[in-house]
């Protein structure tokens, strides 16, 4: 928890609302950031995540848009490449995907296809993952997609720190930031938030919980089950949590520093398994550790499936008994 | 001249707001019979959404979208279709698809998270629900185009709401329709608000009928809260899409002028946005009052046909929700099921995998904690 430092006043808030305080720090901060969406305005968002905004800083700076994620995220575009710092906000990630060709075809790619001239400094963000009872298309976990891309950045907290810090660095990263927020802890715990703006950096992970036997790699929401999981296999497996934060880029050296301590790996996330972020850590693993490895990597994921309608969700969301059994797996091999 | 030739800012009207048919306004082409119907389903449809918003506050069903104040245009459309036209609705138009065949417990499932409430059944030309918006415009104009490229003569009305009109998928599904002449009726169901954010804020355009300008072919606005109105108007719009006059293209875009008087979902606050005494104001066009006067001041219906349909309307309710919280919770194998037409060996190992712990460790260790 060494970045659980802080100096100063703080406050104990929830996920949330740490996204709001990010936000209102760095509006006061820079008045070229700007929030744009569909509610985000005088409704506050509907998860209230820019609650109060627009009556700080007005509509001009706190955009109620039509209802058009391909036009907020292109227009949101053109704010940036001419000086601006929008923060666009996609209502859930299973609604990103009409502006996805805009983020992916256009953000990701400005400055190389203009030599440097032009600069997308965008952030989107998005409430993701399931475990709320909400309907189809609201609980997708479609991380891989961005991450798999050139030229975005991908960043996923897991505590209320996090949060605040890591969304301070995206708004102020020159270059485009997929920001995903996981709605399944958006409100579940609170957690020692400093008032003052501060920076958690961009691609490095957090080491959860040290231990010696086996390695698990996760983040966002599955955090909390994962570091149940191994609470529950103490004195049986020594395991060490270590939550990525950003899965794109990958913190590397955080991940095989832990796997070469110890040899065997778990991978857990709730997005689904094929093509997921779990593949690409194994495969890191593999090229870059191999000869430290003892056991087989083990990804402890969502299925294959469409994200099931609300009454088989937590069968679907990996939980402590799944990632205990996976990590035992791993430790008997 | 047919009603759909006319200034798309000319809202279309057969009933005033005390339910007396309008002076100049011909009834439409209905039974005594069908008139009566299409009152019992409108009631039909107001006691369902009240029981299940109701169902949603007592933890007894998920998140749901309320119709209230919607049943004149989604009920009175509806009975405009042929039995071999197709519905492509949005995730509000229970009442809409109730008159085409999907049952109430059906609906029910959906919204209580299960994956039979997905399943249409066969007789019912009615494609599924569409969550995201406006991307259902593009499916209706592709299934139309296809069935006119085949020679049939169908009707797709698709059902969407203000705030769709703003979306790319909007314009290009209206686009595609006017440029390939397909039998199309758009149906927008503008009833204001899209979550909080007001009409005026979706668009400069002094109504959503004359968007239709930009594509080609007719729009017309007729007053959603006016079941005979908005039955004449859809009726027309029907006709045109299979049999249209020479020179006139076959797609129409109504926009029924309405209001929600609920919220957006049962996860929603209207309170924060709007005025309480603008859904007073709204709520005096009520349609179901104004049909109810109509039928009785015109010797359809008397006060013991209400009373007896008020009753019936409630037993159908109160057996659908009795159904639908009959079926046990689905086996987590539906999870894997109908993902492809045969199962990949990949999945096939996922499904066993996790069969084989539940087998050892038994539902409770997956669902402790939820």
């Amino acid at each position: 928890m060494s970045q659980m430092e802080t100096r100063g006043e703080t406050q104990n808030l929830t996920l949330v609302q740490a996204v709001r305080d990010g936000l209102r720090d760095e509006m006061r901060e820079d008045e070229r950031v700007l929030v744009m969406g569909e509610d985000v305005g005088k409704n506050g968002g509907v998860f209230r995540a820019t609650e109060g905004l627009y009556d700080e800083f007005g509509g001009d700076r706190v955009i109620d848009t039509p209802l058009a994620e391909s036009g907020i995220v292109g227009t949101a575009i053109g704010m940036a490449a001419y000086g601006m710092r929008p923060v666009a906000e996609m209502q859930f990630m299973g609604f990103i995907y009409p502006a996805f060709d805009q983020i992916v075809s256009h953000a990701a790619r400005l400055r190389t296809r203009s030599r440097g001239r032009f600069t997308c400094p965008l952030v989107v963000r998005a409430p993701y993952g399931g475990g709320i009872r909400a309907p189809e298309h609201h609980s997708e976990s479609t991380e891989a997609f961005f991450s798999h891309y050139p030229g975005l950045k991908v960043v996923i907290p897991s505590t209320p720190y996090d949060t605040k810090g890591l969304l301070i660095s995206a708004i102020r990263d020159p270059d485009p930031v997929i920001f995903l927020e996981p709605k399944l802890i958006y409100r579940a715990f609170r957690g020692e938030v400093p008032d003052e703006p501060y920076e958690v950096p961009i691609g490095e992970a957090a080491v959860r919980r040290e231990g010696e036997d086996v390695s698990v790699f996760t983040y966002g929401a599955m955090t909390r089950p994962t570091l149940e999981a191994a609470e529950r296999l103490e004195g049986e497996v020594s395991v060490e949590v270590v939550d990525l934060r950003t899965v794109s880029p990958l913190d590397e050296g955080t991940i095989l520093e832990s796997f070469e301590k110890t040899g065997r790996a778990a991978v857990v996330h709730e997005a689904p398994k094929t093509g997921g972020l779990a593949g690409e850590i194994t495969a890191t693993i593999q090229e870059e550790a191999l000869l430290y490895q003892e056991a087989p990597v083990k990804r402890i994921t969502g299925f294959d499936t469409p994200f099931p309608l609300y009454a088989l969700e937590d069968y679907y969301l990996p939980e402590a008994t799944r990632v205990v059994e996976g990590i035992r797996e791993v430790a008997e091999f | 001249m047919s009603v759909l030739q006319r200034d798309p800012g000319e809202q279309v009207q057969v009933l005033s707001e005390d339910g007396r048919v309008r002076e100049g306004s011909d009834l439409p082409d209905l039974s005594d019979e069908e008139f009566v119907e299409m009152y019992r389903y409108m009631k039909l449809a107001r006691h369902f959404d009240q029981r299940a918003v109701s169902l949603q506050r007592q933890g007894r069903m998920g998140t749901y979208p309320p119709l209230s104040g919607q049943e004149g245009a989604q009920i009175a459309s509806a009975f405009a279709l042929d039995d071999e036209d197709w519905l492509f609705p949005s995730y509000r138009e229970h009442g809409a698809a109730l008159v085409r065949g999907l049952s109430l417990k059906r609906t029910l499932l959906y919204w209580m998270g299960h994956e039979a409430g997905n399943a249409i059944p066969e007789e019912a030309n009615i494609f599924t629900v569409s969550v995201p918006i406006a991307t259902q415009v593009c499916h209706a104009t592709g299934a139309a185009w296809a069935s006119k490229l085949q020679g049939e003569e169908e009707a797709f009305i698709c059902y969407f709401g203000d705030g769709a009109t703003s979306e790319g998928d909007f314009h290009e599904g209206c686009n595609f329709a006017g440029v390939f002449d397909t039998p199309n009726v758009f149906f927008c169901n503008n009833n204001q608000w899209a979550i909080s954010v007001p009409r005026g804020r979706q668009t400069a355009s002094e109504t959503l009928a004359q968007k239709a300008e930009a594509y080609g072919f007719e729009g017309v606005q007729v007053d959603g809260m006016d079941p005979l109105a908005v039955y004449e108007v859809t009726k027309r719009a029907v006709e045109k899409a299979k049999e249209p006059e020479e020179g006139e293209l076959r797609p129409t875009l109504i926009e029924a002028v309405q209001y929600r008087f609920g919220a957006h979902t049962t996860a929603d606050d209207p309170s924060v946005y709007r005025e309480e005494d603008e859904v007073e104001k709204w709520k005096a066009k009520d349609p179901i009052p104004r049909m109810e006067t109509f039928l009785l001041e015109n010797g359809y219906l008397d006060t013991e046909g209400v009373e007896s349909i008020e009753e019936s309307v409630k037993e159908e309710v109160a057996e659908a929700i009795d159904e639908a919280e009959s079926v046990s919770r689905p086996e987590p194998e539906e999870i894997f099921k109908h993902v492809y037409e045969g199962m990949p060996e990949r999945l096939r190992e996922q499904a066993a995998e996790f069969e084989a712990l539940r087998e050892t460790y038994g539902d409770e260790a997956f669902l402790e904690g939820h």
